[in-house]
């Protein structure tokens, strides 16, 4: 480790807030330029779509419930399934998995 | 405080409530990543404190994990955040032109995908900043603490448990994609393309970081998309 986690959060930090409060700050119009609002728009779900898949399926101590769960976690939330409900089921259905692998 | 601002700042709360016993169980999962990579239970935090973001969090512990060099910290934050560019922008139309800037500062401090969503899911033309202060009141303790008791209490749990709560975070980021893609085919599209992409990246190119194939793929694709479907009316 040469560097230090400190500074890692100092700036992922400043970076963050940069981001979040910048905007509500400096846009008082409509953002007009077509690219980057398309742009803007698509990012939230590519991006969180990359990071999901397939690192759900390696993050637990078995791929098969890993797998299971991401299938379980898909319907849940295609159905309208809450942040809070979908984040439970995938859990139990790890963790119920894993009693019998 | 007028009887307005207080009204306001109960609603936020009660909406918040909700919001923040789910961070809870999530940040509490992802301190057990931040203890797996070594930060200790303040950093841990600190960091939530002032990130309130699961997927940009996520994407800090995979530089910190892998020492990578500390503007690669700030491309993947702001990669793993641009959302949040046009949540506070999306914002900014919310407030009356005479919100005093402290008020824009305290809102934008804690813009979530969460409290973006029940923000503007407020009826009237004008946000009352206090609202947004209530749902933070709820939400930022149970992101912070929940993420520092993860650092804690991780390592006492047993496999079975850690693993279990290992894809809580996933499950969180499922409902923030998969109910966009199947209202909007272009969304739907793009997020089966990135899960595929990101399949046969991490398979072929496996010495690339989880970090720059995230900021990679997301460039390439959303990039593509915004060429090939540029959105033309207001979407949120």
């Amino acid at each position: 480790m040469t560097h230090d986690i400190n500074v890692y959060i100092l700036i992922a930090s400043a970076v963050t807030l940069a981001l979040k409060i910048l905007p509500l700050v400096l846009i008082r119009g409509e953002i007009k330029n077509v690219m980057i609002k398309s742009f803007l728009h698509y990012v939230p779900y590519v991006t969180l779509a990359v990071m999901t898949f397939p690192a759900m399926i390696y993050a637990t101590q078995s791929e098969i419930s890993g797998v299971l769960a991401l299938i379980a976690g898909l319907f849940a939330a295609w159905f309208g399934g809450s942040m809070f409900q979908v984040a439970l089921l995938c859990c139990a259905v790890v963790f119920i998995a894993e009693l019998f692998i | 405080m007028t009887n307005e601002n207080r009204q306001a700042l109960m609603q936020g709360f009660r909406d918040g409530t909700p919001i923040g016993l789910g961070y809870f169980v999530v940040a509490f999962s992802l301190g057990i990543i931040a203890k797996t990579i070594g930060l200790t239970p303040l950093q841990g935090f600190v960091l939530s404190l002032l990130n309130n973001a699961s997927a940009g969090e996520f994407a800090a512990f995979s530089v910190i994990s892998a020492d990578s060099p500390y503007f690669e910290m700030v491309l993947i934050t702001l990669i793993a955040n641009a959302r949040y560019v046009l949540m506070s922008a999306v914002l900014s139309q919310k407030f009356s032109p005479d919100t005093p800037l402290y008020h824009r500062i305290f809102v934008g401090f804690d813009v979530t995908d969460e409290i973006f969503g029940i923000s503007v899911a407020r009826n009237g033309r004008w946000l009352n900043p206090f609202y947004n202060y209530g749902a933070m009141l709820a939400a930022l303790p149970g992101w912070s603490i929940g993420t520092a008791l993860g650092i804690i209490m991780g390592n006492i749990l047993p496999e079975a448990v850690v693993s279990a709560l290992s894809v809580a975070l996933y499950g969180m980021f499922l409902v923030v994609i998969i109910p966009k893609a199947k209202q909007d085919k272009i969304i739907g599209g793009a997020v089966i393309i990135s899960f595929l992409a990101s399949y046969l990246a991490q398979t072929f190119f496996p010495e690339i970081s989880a970090g720059n194939r995230t900021i990679i793929l997301t460039v390439l694709i959303a990039g593509a998309a915004a060429i090939i479907y540029p959105v033309k009316e207001k979407t949120t």
